[in-house]
């Protein structure tokens, strides 16, 4: 065996050839040449946005953290040290905003990703016009959050369809947005329903993946329908469930455009979240610095809940 | 053995991955300095071509509203008609996103040579570094209304064609039924004679709500339309003298008063506590009695089926004198321009008073001068529109002009949001008054 490889028409090595090549020199073989060249021009424009829109700007809060820059001054920022985050700790609409989130994230987790399950089994059914109810369940997620909010805005109001309806079974109706009790609650119900589309879609496909077989081993074990989800359907969503489960954490985190379009984080700071309280200083108050930092702890709690998560929901099979 | 030279990294594909990467680091580094750091260059704002006529660039927030910028857009094209040394560009923004595109074009030197600023925003906006002075143009803007002069440090920096004034829309069967005194300027309402009036028309029962102040605005509407309510009782948003505290003012007995009959209006049932989605149409199909509004309601006020039965009354004297908001938007000059005087030649043109009567006639607002009242239909003495110019130079008191201004007007809506919302009014406002102070104070009080 004398050819070269990477010839114009190389014959692929041979298995003694290759096993005499070390790892790197396998990788840079001339046939993949052109292909390394083609996937870096691919990668080039995303990975040029992630620079700019998502790289920079986070290692600009990191370091914007430490300064008290405003947003609109004839003087630049300066080193503070730590002061932003000590009196970010001191301030008591931080901890209220935090308590919200993590309110809203604890009870929109389970309930949306269990809506969208319920949801997901539903339409997961061969009978006719099961087309029109899953365009219809994914109808919200097309449409735009602002809107969503100022539709619902609507529906909440004291005097609004919610509260006409419920008079009819002679319930007197809260003004929901306007009592600090009831207003998380509205806006929890309606994120609910404005995400538990994209999740059921999410479920549909794990579902989808779900082998017949296994069902048909199941009916013949005489498993009913419960059993069949317990032991067939629910172990074999666990991938499904474990993206669901981060990504709507993520997005529960992140509550803004509801709150900024319907409440404001009012009443009384009952809906206010890190995140509104963010664009809040960082724009209305122009504490660029202040706002950093507290997208900082944001960014670092955001972290940490995701790590957890896929700490306890990793795959422990892999180990085997 | 096969010639390992072959199987080196090719140098045509490492070229490639590090030109890529130069490239796009570059990129990236052109685009975040474009963004945050400092051009230096100005050559955006004006340039000049080979016949010597240079081009001006100019910035206003009307993108949304047509008749104000068709107005706009002729008194451009008059100057650009009437002389060849300077040509105006208009280029237009919608209101929402303009303050954010001023920001950022300053922050990365961009700004155009004239652009029109929120009343409240040009002492900011001044200390900031991004207005000019207007030099030269002091007789001409001694004739407009004070309130729509932006001043910083005792020099003009911003003015504006037009003010609007708040007033109370009211049905005037509603008062005439009850026996309730029609107040005029010079005996506005008093405070016990407002609340006699509200008790009174609620006891009527005749209307779904008593009194709508439009709580359920937001933004600029908090400060612009209660903080005058604060001043007629006495307080303000911060001591204006020197601008270096709230205390006193935002947080004293007289505040604390204002915050407890503004919390009485909705828990005395006598307003709801936050305004349905269009209070003006509320009050023109007769759900609402009382209406607190700017005199742009009053064109669609008088177009409706019961403008007979609607009166435009002053603001309530509640203790201090009767007062309301001054100070809209208004036209200034970057300090980055780099013809000035081209920029400063276009003002003296764009404030003639012709210009001033049709920009505010195409807008339903108060004219500035004089002259131009007079030209405007409605605006001329005894016309039907006048009573809104003489509320604005009776009662209207700018909002403080400080470069704190846009960090107190937030703070303010909060306190006020959630003293109507049940707040106990002390502790709202003093918390009010230490982040104002602690911001003022940051800043060196903006000396």
């Amino acid at each position: 065996m004398t050819q070269t490889i990477g010839a114009a028409h190389p014959e692929p090595p041979t298995v003694d050839q290759l096993e005499n090549l070390t790892f790197r020199q396998r990788r840079f073989t001339k046939s993949k040449q052109s292909q390394r060249i083609a996937a870096a021009w691919l990668v080039t424009p995303a990975a040029a946005l992630l620079l700019v829109f998502i790289i920079i700007p986070i290692v600009l809060t990191f370091v914007l953290a430490f300064t008290n820059a405003k947003l609109i001054s004839p003087t630049g920022p300066q080193f503070v040290g730590f002061d932003n985050f000590a009196r970010l700790f001191n301030d008591p609409l931080f901890w209220k905003s935090l308590r919200n989130t993590l309110l809203f994230a604890l009870f929109v987790v389970p309930i949306q990703a269990g809506f969208a399950l319920v949801l997901a089994l539903l339409i997961n059914v061969k009978i006719r016009g099961v087309n029109f109810f899953r365009t219809l369940y994914f109808l919200p997620v097309v449409t735009s959050m602002v809107v969503v909010s100022l539709l619902w805005k609507l529906l909440y109001q004291p005097n609004g369809l919610i509260n006409n309806f419920l008079a009819v079974f002679g319930i007197d109706g809260p003004d929901w947005l306007g009592n600090p009790n009831t207003a998380l609650i509205a806006i929890l119900v309606m994120s609910v329903w404005q995400g538990v589309g994209f999740h059921m879609v999410i479920w549909l496909s794990g579902l989808q993946t779900i082998s017949q077989d296994m069902y048909e081993a199941g009916a013949i074990d005489g498993a009913g329908n419960w059993q069949r989800f317990r032991y067939i359907t629910w172990p074999a969503l666990r991938q499904t469930r474990t993206f669901i489960l981060i990504t709507i954490t993520i997005q529960a985190f992140a509550l803004f455009t509801q709150i900024q379009v319907m409440t404001e984080g009012g009443p009384l700071d009952s809906t206010s979240t890190i995140v509104y309280q963010a664009v809040r200083i960082g724009f209305d108050l122009q504490q660029t610095g202040y706002a950093s930092a507290l997208s900082l702890v944001f960014f670092i709690l955001v972290l940490a809940v995701s790590l957890v998560q896929r700490f306890l929901t990793r795959d422990k099979d892999v180990k085997k | 053995m096969p010639d390992n030279s072959e199987l080196e990294e090719p140098p045509v594909v490492s070229r490639t991955l590090k030109r890529l990467a130069a490239a796009s680091v570059a990129a990236a580094l052109a685009f975040s300095l474009a963004a945050c750091g400092k051009g230096g260059g100005s050559s955006n704002d004006a340039q000049t071509d080979a016949s010597g006529t240079t081009t001006l660039k100019m910035w206003t927030h009307n993108a949304g509203n047509d008749e104000e910028l068709a107005a706009i857009n002729q008194v451009v094209s008059d100057y650009n008609g009437s002389q060849a040394k300077y040509k105006v560009e208009v280029q237009a923004f919608p209101q929402d996103s303009y303050n954010t595109s001023v920001t950022a074009a300053a922050a990365s030197k961009s700004l155009p040579c004239i652009l029109d600023v929120d009343g409240p925003n040009v002492p900011n906006w001044a200390w900031a570094g991004y207005l000019a002075p207007l030099d030269g143009l002091d007789d001409q803007v001694a004739k407009f209304l004070p309130s729509t002069v932006g001043t910083y440090n005792g020099k003009n920096y911003a003015v504006g064609y037009y003010d609007v004034a708040l007033v109370i829309q009211a049905r005037k069967s509603a008062l005439e039924e009850n026996e309730i005194r029609i107040p005029t300027i010079d005996q506005p309402w008093t405070k016990d004679e407002f609340a006699a009036a509200l008790t009174a028309i609620k006891a009527s029962g005749k209307f779904e709500n008593t009194l709508d102040l439009q709580t359920g605005s937001t933004g600029e509407w908090w400060p612009y339309a209660y903080s005058p309510m604060l001043q007629s009782f006495g307080g303000d948003l911060i001591n204006r003298d020197g601008f270096k505290s709230a205390d006193g003012v935002l947080n004293g007995p007289e505040a604390v008063e204002w915050a407890n009959w503004f919390r009485s209006l909705t828990v005395d049932g006598y307003m709801p506590l936050k305004s349905g989605a269009d209070p003006a149409q509320d009050f023109l199909n007769g759900k609402t009695a009382i209406l607190y509004n700017g005199s742009w309601g009053a064109e669609p006020a008088r177009s409706s089926a019961i403008a007979d039965d609607i009166a435009f009354l002053p603001a309530v004297n509640l203790g201090a004198g009767a007062k309301i908001g001054g100070g809209s938007w208004q036209w200034a000059v970057s300090s980055g321009c780099s013809s000035t005087e081209g920029a400063l030649d276009y003002m003296k043109f764009a404030l003639q008073d012709k210009y001033v009567a049709a920009v505010s006639e195409a807008t339903g607002t108060i004219p500035a001068t004089d002259a131009a009242a007079a030209l405007v239909p409605g605006y001329e003495p005894g016309g039907v529109n006048d009573i809104f110019r003489q509320y604005s130079k009776a009662f209207a008191l700018i909002r403080p002009p400080t470069p704190g201004y846009p960090f107190i007007a937030t703070t303010f809506t909060k306190a006020a949001q959630d003293i109507l919302n049940g707040a106990d009014p002390q502790q709202a406002l003093d918390q009010a008054v230490s982040d104002i102070d602690a911001n003022q104070q940051s800043n060196n009080n903006f000396q």
